[in-house]
């Protein structure tokens, strides 16, 4: 009885290093029920990680401003070395793109006077939604990034989120104040395309490389590289007509495009709400309408 | 209040802050840096984390703190939930009880042994995305993330040297 704490550690120790152990493969079997639930793709996980999305959104944003800021600095001082250059080159094009105005009013105008001829329905209006990307490093197996809008701003899932230059990806996931996007290059992207000018239809499949590939082409369908590949609105979630690509190998086995969108600098994204006329509740179309967030486009 | 709750407090911050530190890291890394082809190759901050905790400061990583710290990577991340839990725990094992064969390495030596375990990590970490995805996974994108945090590894132990001189003397 001299020392009666010590037999009692003695005792305790093994019981002790038994309880972590126990802990421990308690904790392992969690990480195997969490890949469960995530390859189940139940409402919980969805649920858990908006609200983590959530909340981390504003301390992504917090950090993300002055990021932004000053790789806008860094890319101007780069610019004003070819700031000469740069503006016969901007002529140009402004010259080109004045061009193609022209044709696009004559087009559209002709468009409209045909439409009204044979009595096409409408195409819904489209309205845009403008977030900032707050957080883009997925790691190398997944392509996805996060953004600060959510339900609040009239976000929605499964809403095109488009750039300047084209379709970027889909909201997957929408909490309150933020939303995930899975751009058109992750493994579980699926887009329904139309291909070329013969607009054949295709599937546009992500596969973690920055060129997703063409898929479930109609046998005897003719691809070259250089064809333009765009939604094709199928399935009435993307509007029709969103640019995706081009097509840059078309080969017998595979097909390959690549994005036009400039992964590197995607510092927004628009989010198309694109309603079609009787698919969407209209409280949601109310709420959405009041945020102020929106623009309104065609 | 009296001065043993405030010292309580300040013991409970102390040895919360290598968990709040790597998850703050975790969210700095996944702010867009607007670098080409940056994305895929993002150092794995949470592995680097652990591993540097579990070397020099092994009670202050217990398996519930790295649990969490996967969690908050895997749902943040975007990736399969799961296999980054799974994969830093498998590195907590790979760990524990091995104080002694840090004890008197060098920072040289550390980050020497660092290389397999990141290797074994990312090999876990391929093989499980494969087997949830269905197909085997390219798994260049996974060597060149490797080198990339095996390279990053000295400025986030540098990082964390301070931390720890700052906090947990």
């Amino acid at each position: 009885m001299k020392n009666p704490s010590g037999s009692v550690s003695r005792l305790t120790t093994p019981i002790k290093a038994w309880v972590q152990r126990f802990a421990f493969l308690f904790l392992v079997a969690g990480a195997f029920a969490l890949m469960l639930l995530g390859k189940a793709d139940t409402l919980l996980v969805e649920r858990i990680r908006t609200a983590v999305g959530d909340a981390a959104a504003p301390i992504l944003e917090f950090i993300a401003r002055p990021i932004d800021s000053i790789s806008v600095a860094v890319e101007g001082i780069g610019k004003l070395a070819d700031l000469r250059a740069r503006n016969v080159f901007l002529e140009r094009e402004n010259e080109r793109l004045r061009h193609w105005q022209a044709v696009a009013r004559r087009l559209e105008a002709e468009n409209t006077a045909l439409r009204s001829l044979t009595d096409m329905a409408p195409d819904p209006r489209l309205r845009f939604v403008t977030a900032r990307v707050v957080g883009d490093q997925g790691g190398a197996f997944a392509r996805s990034v996060l953004i600060n809008a959510g339900t609040r701003d009239g976000v929605a899932k499964g809403q095109a989120a488009i750039t300047s230059e084209g379709l970027a990806g889909r909201v997957v996931e929408v909490g309150v104040r933020s939303a995930r996007v899975l751009l058109v290059t992750d493994i579980n992207s699926r887009i329904p395309v139309l291909v070329g000018e013969g607009r054949d239809r295709a599937i546009l499949a992500g596969d973690n490389t920055n060129q997703p590939r063409l898929r479930y082409l109609a046998p005897g369908t003719e691809i070259r590289p250089g064809d333009h590949v765009v939604t094709s609105g199928h399935g009435a979630i993307f509007p029709p007509g969103l640019p995706i690509g081009v097509v840059t190998q078309a080969s017998e086995t595979t097909m390959r495009v690549q994005p036009f969108v400039d992964w590197a600098h995607m510092e927004f994204l628009r989010l198309a709400d694109y309603e079609l006329p009787g698919t969407l509740l209209p409280a949601q179309g109310a709420a959405a309408r009041r945020s102020g967030r929106r623009e309104t486009g065609q | 209040m009296s001065p043993a709750v405030w010292t309580r407090l300040d013991g409970a911050a102390r040895s919360l802050s290598p968990m709040a530190l790597t998850v703050l890291l975790i969210m700095v890394g996944m702010v867009p840096l607007r670098v080409p082809n940056l994305a895929p190759v993002m150092p794995a901050l949470g592995l680097i984390a652990v591993y540097f905790w579990l070397v020099y400061h092994p009670e202050s990583m217990p398996a519930w703190a790295v649990f969490l710290i996967g969690l908050v990577q895997d749902l943040l991340g975007g990736g399969a939930l799961g296999v980054g839990v799974f994969v830093l725990l498998v590195v907590y094992a790979a760990l524990a009880g091995q104080r002694r064969f840090f004890a008197r390495g060098s920072f040289f030596f550390t980050w020497l042994t660092f290389l397999p375990t990141a290797a074994g990590a990312f090999f876990l970490t391929w093989m499980f995305n494969s087997l949830i995805a269905d197909t085997a996974l390219d798994p260049r994108p996974a060597a060149f993330q490797y080198l990339t945090t095996v390279a990053f590894y000295p400025c986030v132990a540098w990082v964390f040297v301070q931390a720890q001189r700052a906090f947990l003397k």
